[in-house]
């Protein structure tokens, strides 16, 4: 009998224990760590499991079902092909934090309440933040520290809906939510962030490019793809998801565009893929949800193919900028071919991945007769073979002669791409047994022959669109640049927040200053150590003048009451006279 | 990143030609991918379509949709977003 643990145990537990290991032992053994997983992942029953009691809850470290454990399989997978794309690392940094990352993920789509999902949560952005810190160049630790800051928000948003929930309903089970409520809306915000919805994502295109070759393969893996498992487990048929995800699909890839930055590219698609999920969650069907969990299944696979392949390019020239590659078919065949498989996959080209699953939500919003929403998705489909199908490829491995010559990539970065792209085609080929692990019975039929010519129709002609726009010269030239985005508000806008702040507050504040502490302040004081002794001086004068005293002498006196009423040195006799004459005045007057 | 720099050994100019240093590789690549286009228009004709919304079964509706968005994606990148939000590479720094 196998004794079973929590799936995120083995990873974590596992990662600490990497830097005890040394040479080949330490890769064998972080190779092994995903497959043990794997053994331990389908010998769990269904069901919860590990049920712990804290406080007046229970909480449920195990909760498995066919949609947690569709993720629990592709998590998994991509670990393994994660570590192997990474095995020349020599950093344990990046091997501990990637694996207690994956373990995270792993967390958080078995946890079965609110609780346990939110400490995932938060180690996931904990965790995956040394995975972009560990390029150690000044971009990205500054850019860590923004993902940190904007991820620490989302999660504070997740973490006050979660208490304001579990005080108004009294459970922490982590189930269907549904939009009630402010704390579910803060729910829902919190998963947005990381889901990285429209003028949230920003952080997602900001830190991605910035990480490392290797750790990027992992970023592109789990983020995202928990915070769909979140909403689909909590928020499936949400109708606002619908408008959400298509807007998701659509604004990225014009930005795609245009940018440089071939990974940037790829973060940028990745938002337009995450896109289809979202919306496919918000439909809420069942073929709906079946093409949004399979789809995320399959874009980890072929977006983890495509930043597979930019990194190699990278690892072997050192560039990444779209102005300073081309024409390395010619030495790097392999990780050409294999890019180009990531690329058909994620076009949905038929017999590739993306067609078995990115179809599936396209039929899920006709269905529906959501037109617009159906026409801004073929739009994104059209669009993203456009800038991930075409561009990725083209300008990395074609266009102009770089003049480069690098060597192909090394055999583990080749064998990880080759399983990726082995497994890309072999599910648009056979997609049979993915849809058999999907979590509703599927009776979806993908290659029918108006869909497939359709779908051929349709990319072929994006193609034809390029070459010509391409050999007309009106395709933009890629530019050494940078595209402002939504990161502008906290970049620059945040220092111009401050600046204002800065300008206006701390005006108010000197003037208060230079009012309040300078001018009445001082006069209060000047007044009341005055006072009295101009008071008791016009007294005395008076009667002093009026007794005959006059010049020096009147002077001398004058100076030496002023003193004794200021230094509190009137002799006894007076004080004591003072106070009876009072006595005896209010004795009379009452 | 620097230190694999190295491995790329620059060769001399002289060095085999590949599949595409041939301009008449490129003109075979670009008449075959014509060719395929055409069939693909003709093909249509023979395929019985069950489309959900009626503009699915007008004739080429993929082939125009695919073509118009991509000049339509291409256009307003390069002449409305990219003056919007085009900055010199040390914007931020």
């Amino acid at each position: 009998m196998i004794s079973i643990v929590p799936p995120f145990a083995i990873f974590i537990v596992g990662a600490l224990l990497i830097p005890l290991f040394k040479g080949p032992w330490k890769k064998a053994y972080m190779l092994c760590l995903p497959v043990i997983g794997f053994i331990n992942l389908i010998h769990i029953p269904e069901g919860n499991q590990w049920v712990v009691a804290f406080l007046e809850y229970d909480l449920v470290l195990g909760r498995i079902d066919r949609l947690s454990l569709l993720f629990g399989y592709i998590f998994h997978l991509i670990s393994f092909i994660a570590i192997l794309y990474a095995l020349h690392v020599k950093d344990d940094v990046q091997h501990v934090a990637g694996l207690v990352y994956a373990g995270s993920a792993l967390g958080a789509v078995f946890a079965g309440d609110l609780f346990t999902f939110f400490i995932f949560w938060e180690m996931l952005t904990v965790s995956s933040i040394f995975l972009i810190w560990a390029r150690r160049t000044e971009r990205s630790l500054r850019s860590g520290f923004r993902y940190l800051l904007v991820h620490s928000a989302g999660g504070l948003c997740l973490l006050a809906g979660i208490v304001i929930h579990v005080n108004q309903t009294g459970s922490v089970e982590f189930g269907f939510l549904g939009l009630n409520g402010l704390g579910s809306y803060l729910i829902f915000f919190g998963f947005g962030l990381n889901c990285a919805w429209p003028l949230l994502h920003m952080w997602l295109t900001d830190a991605y490019p910035e990480a490392t070759i290797t750790g990027t393969i992992f970023l592109s893996a789990f983020t995202t793809k928990v915070a769909v498992y979140a909403l689909a487990r909590a928020f499936p048929g949400t109708e606002a998801l619908i408008w959400i995800g298509a807007v998701m699909t659509g604004f990225p890839i014009f930005y795609a565009v245009i940018e440089n930055d071939l990974r940037r590219v790829l973060a940028y698609s990745l938002v337009n893929q995450v896109g289809f999920m979202v919306c496919g969650i918000g439909i809420g069907t069942n073929l709906a949800i079946n093409g949004a969990v399979c789809h995320a299944f399959n874009d980890i696979l072929f977006k983890a193919l495509l930043f597979m392949s930019m990194g190699a390019v990278m690892y072997r020239t050192g560039k990444i900028n779209g102005t300073d590659l081309g024409g390395l078919y010619r030495t790097m065949p392999w990780t050409c071919i294999f890019c180009m498989v990531g690329a058909a996959s994620i076009s949905a080209f038929p017999l590739f991945s993306g067609f078995v699953s990115k179809s599936m939500v396209m039929d899920a919003a006709a269905h529906g007769h959501m037109r617009m929403v159906w026409f801004i998705l073929l739009f994104a489909s059209a669009g993203v073979f456009h800038h991930a199908g075409i561009k990725i490829p083209y300008f990395a491995f074609f266009s102009h002669d770089s003049g480069m010559r690098p060597k192909e990539a090394p055999v583990h970065m080749l064998l990880a791409m080759g399983i990726t792209a082995a497994l890309c085609v072999f599910i648009g080929t056979f997609p049979g047994p993915l849809y058999s692990l999907l979590p509703y019975p599927v009776d979806y039929v993908p290659y029918t022959v108006p869909h497939v010519v359709g779908q051929t129709q349709l990319l072929f002609f994006s193609a034809l669109a390029f070459t010509l726009l391409l050999l007309s010269g009106i395709y933009p030239a890629e530019m050494r640049c940078i595209n402002l985005d939504a990161d502008w508000l906290y970049r620059k806008g945040g220092g111009r927040f401050y600046g204002v702040m800065d300008r206006s507050l701390n005006r108010v504040n000197s003037i208060c200053e230079h009012v309040f502490v300078k001018k009445i302040a001082g006069c209060t004081a000047s007044l009341f150590k005055d006072m009295i002794p101009r008071v008791v001086l016009l007294i005395m004068v008076s009667a002093w003048v009026l007794t005959g005293v006059r010049g020096e002498r009147l002077a001398i006196k004058k100076r030496n009451v002023y003193n004794d009423i200021v230094g509190e040195t009137l002799p006894v006799g007076i004080s004591a006279g003072v106070a009876a004459l009072f006595i005896i005045l209010i004795y009379v007057l009452i | 990143m620097g230190n694999h720099a190295s491995d790329m050994k620059p060769q001399p100019d002289s060095e085999k030609s590949y599949l595409f240093d041939k301009p008449r590789n490129v003109k075979r690549l670009l008449g075959g991918f014509y060719v395929s286009l055409v069939l693909l228009l003709l093909i249509e004709f023979f395929v019985h379509k069950h489309p959900y919304f009626e503009w699915e079964a007008w004739p080429e509706f993929y082939a125009v949709y695919g073509f118009v968005a991509c000049v339509v994606l291409v256009v307003a990148a390069k002449y409305i977003l990219r003056p919007l939000v085009k900055r010199r590479e040390d914007y931020y720094d």
